[in-house]
């Protein structure tokens, strides 16, 4: 019961369900390490950072960025120590694969880590977990322990001479700290709000130095990359987005769960012939693609490659690949009401744009749901969430904007029936 | 760096074992700072929430004004500032578990221990709340007990799970 091995598993996942992975013996039995080795024994930095360009390797994060050209924004031959964070603050509601990689997997994670800072000239490495993932960071912390021990983390690390360190820190409860200056904050034992950019944490990162902060599921990727090359890795997933991701489906779905697929595999694929369809036989009504932050598409748009380039024309993103799935029973307002209130819940407050707009938006979806909206307010929430976009230090904002109007966009007739009827038409929807 | 003994280490409101957990903390960042969430977790472990005498010995420790320890405190959901109960249990209402019936689940625990949620049980068991998304969407509904998630819950198992905390 719980947190199950991938559905459907590959490169990143196939060993999930054995527990002697998770353990450093296990991890090496499995060719665990031997990437590392190579990198740091017989490739340069640069070597390294070359093949993970070539790779085409895009963050997994979000906002896919790619890793390799990140990694060399890292100043060469600084004075400064430079650092990497690991971003496993994984709270993106409908996401929840970074969970597993930590916990099934921690020391997949170090070896990309590892390699990492070989990459970047880190000396020290901060993995980041969110408060609530105990299990994963005592996974994780266990790992840590057990490769400084055995001489795969701490000073002269494989006999090479290079020292890195990995230190486990946990957040607190808020999601704004998966933005990646938000988390430097944090890590600095501050409040959680985001910084300005420029300057960019290559420049003026944790503690003021540079800094590259990864996904837990970027990391990941590392090691197979050197291991099998990036030609190997370029030949999975699409043209523009190469590589497995693991999608986590949820919602009305037969068998929710997580699905390591090649990045590009269609979404009705991934619904219906992976996760099962949905149950009773009932109709799929709208699918959110890559997590909360991004725009819902409706049913007639399903048959879509989930990569970046496909889902961009379609006016959504793949995110961190979270596919939450909505029958033909759901009310469209009440999704709002649920999506407006976690990003209400969660504004950290530094930007009018963003600590207004949220409630703003929260107080009038929740009044049409009620029956008690007006005809202007599908145009009022328009407005607020326009006024939200790209006005803000960081891109919550525009995070909380982007499924609103997606919903308004496709499921406008939702919207309208609440003002007309005075309250919910859908009496089987999800309760509230 | 090492911190200088605290001036009130004679009457501590922090106890020597977290003290010397939170100076292990502060020996991996650069910057003692850096060292001030972890820190929180360990006093908070002590006994449940960070009181005020807590606050100020932590400030003396790391340097800064105990407003500035407060203002970390309260913008983190699960640091707390005041008594908690025993334990608690916490819905997740985010939209995977709301459309799997966690709203429904949320409202049958509230029934079977007569508080709303952010209340607590007048024995000071529990304290019920509802979270957002915790990651285990697929798992839904699911409730958290303190640090253990408990997935793939109805209101039967989750009631069960609830009369089995002391």
């Amino acid at each position: 019961m719980g947190l199950e091995a991938p559905y459907v598993t590959g490169y990143l996942s196939e060993h999930f369900a054995d527990p002697a992975f998770g353990t450093l013996d296990g991890y090496v039995a499995k060719g665990g390490y031997e990437a590392a080795k190579k990198a740091l024994r017989e490739m340069s930095p640069t070597q390294v950072v070359d093949e993970v360009k070539a790779a085409g390797l895009q963050g997994r994060g979000g906002a896919g960025f790619p890793t390799g050209q990140k990694w060399s924004f890292m100043p060469a031959g600084s004075e400064k120590p430079k650092y990497l964070v690991c971003n496993a603050d994984e709270s993106e509601p409908g996401s929840f694969k970074d969970r597993i990689l930590l916990e099934r997997g921690p020391h997949q994670l170090l070896e990309g880590i590892l390699i990492g800072a070989w990459a970047t000239g880190a000396e020290k490495t901060f993995v980041y977990v969110r408060g609530e993932y105990a299990e994963p960071a005592r996974q994780v912390q266990r790992a840590i322990d057990e490769a400084t021990a055995r001489g795969f983390l701490g000073a002269n690390i494989l006999g090479t001479g290079f020292r890195h360190d990995v230190v486990l820190m946990r957040g607190a409860g808020a999601y704004i700290c998966g933005e990646e200056t938000g988390l430097l904050e944090s890590l600095e034992g501050k409040k959680g709000q985001p910084r300005k950019k420029p300057p960019f944490p290559a420049q003026y990162g944790a503690f003021g130095m540079p800094t590259t902060v990864n996904n837990v599921e970027t990391f990941c990727h590392v090691p197979h990359i050197l291991r099998r090359g990036a030609a190997w890795f370029k030949g999975i997933g699409t043209d523009k987005s190469p590589g497995n991701t693991i999608f986590g489906v949820s919602g009305h779905v037969v068998r929710p769960g997580l699905y390591e697929l090649p990045l590009g595999t269609k979404l009705d694929a991934l619904i219906f012939e992976h996760a099962g369809g949905v149950p009773g036989g009932r109709k799929v009504k709208g699918v959110i693609p890559g997590g909360m932050s991004m725009p819902i598409l409706p049913a007639g748009m399903l048959d879509v490659p989930m990569a970046n380039e496909f889902l961009r024309e379609r006016k959504t993103m793949l995110g961190t690949g979270g596919v939450m799935v909505m029958d033909e029973t759901t009310c469209m307002v009440r999704v709002a009401c649920v999506i407006s209130y976690f990003f209400r819940d969660e504004s950290c407050g530094q930007c009018t744009q963003c600590r207004e707009g949220t409630g703003w938006m929260n107080k009038v979806v929740n009044r049409i749901e009620r029956g008690a909206g007006n005809p202007d307010d599908l145009d009022l929430l328009l407005d607020v969430a326009g006024k939200m976009e790209g006005a803000t230090i960081c891109a919550f904002s525009d995070a909380a904007a982007w499924p609103i109007q997606g919903l308004l966009r496709h499921f406008r007739e939702d919207f309208e029936a609440h003002v007309k009827l005075g309250r919910c038409p859908f009496p089987e929807s999800f309760a509230l | 760096m090492v911190s200088a003994p605290s001036r009130s280490a004679g009457g501590a409101a922090i106890g020597s074992e977290t003290r010397a957990a939170i100076e292990r903390e502060i020996a991996k960042y650069p910057v003692k700072r850096g060292a001030l969430l972890p820190a929180l977790h360990l006093v908070q472990a002590e006994q449940g929430w960070i009181s005020p005498d807590q606050a100020r010995e932590l400030a003396e420790i790391f340097e800064i004004r105990p407003v500035e320890v407060m203002e970390v405190v309260s913008f983190y959901n699960m640091f707390y500032d005041r008594p908690q109960a025993r334990h608690h249990v916490y819905v997740c209402t985010n939209l995977p578990c709301s459309l799997r019936g966690a709203r429904l689940l949320l409202a049958e625990l509230e029934h079977h221990l007569g508080v709303k949620p952010g209340e607590t049980t007048k024995d000071g068991r529990i304290a019920l709340g509802h979270e957002e998304c915790l990651g285990a969407c697929a798992y839904a509904p699911m409730i958290r007990v303190d640090e253990t998630y408990h997935e793939n819950l109805d209101a039967v198992k989750a009631k069960q799970i609830l009369d089995g905390l002391k």
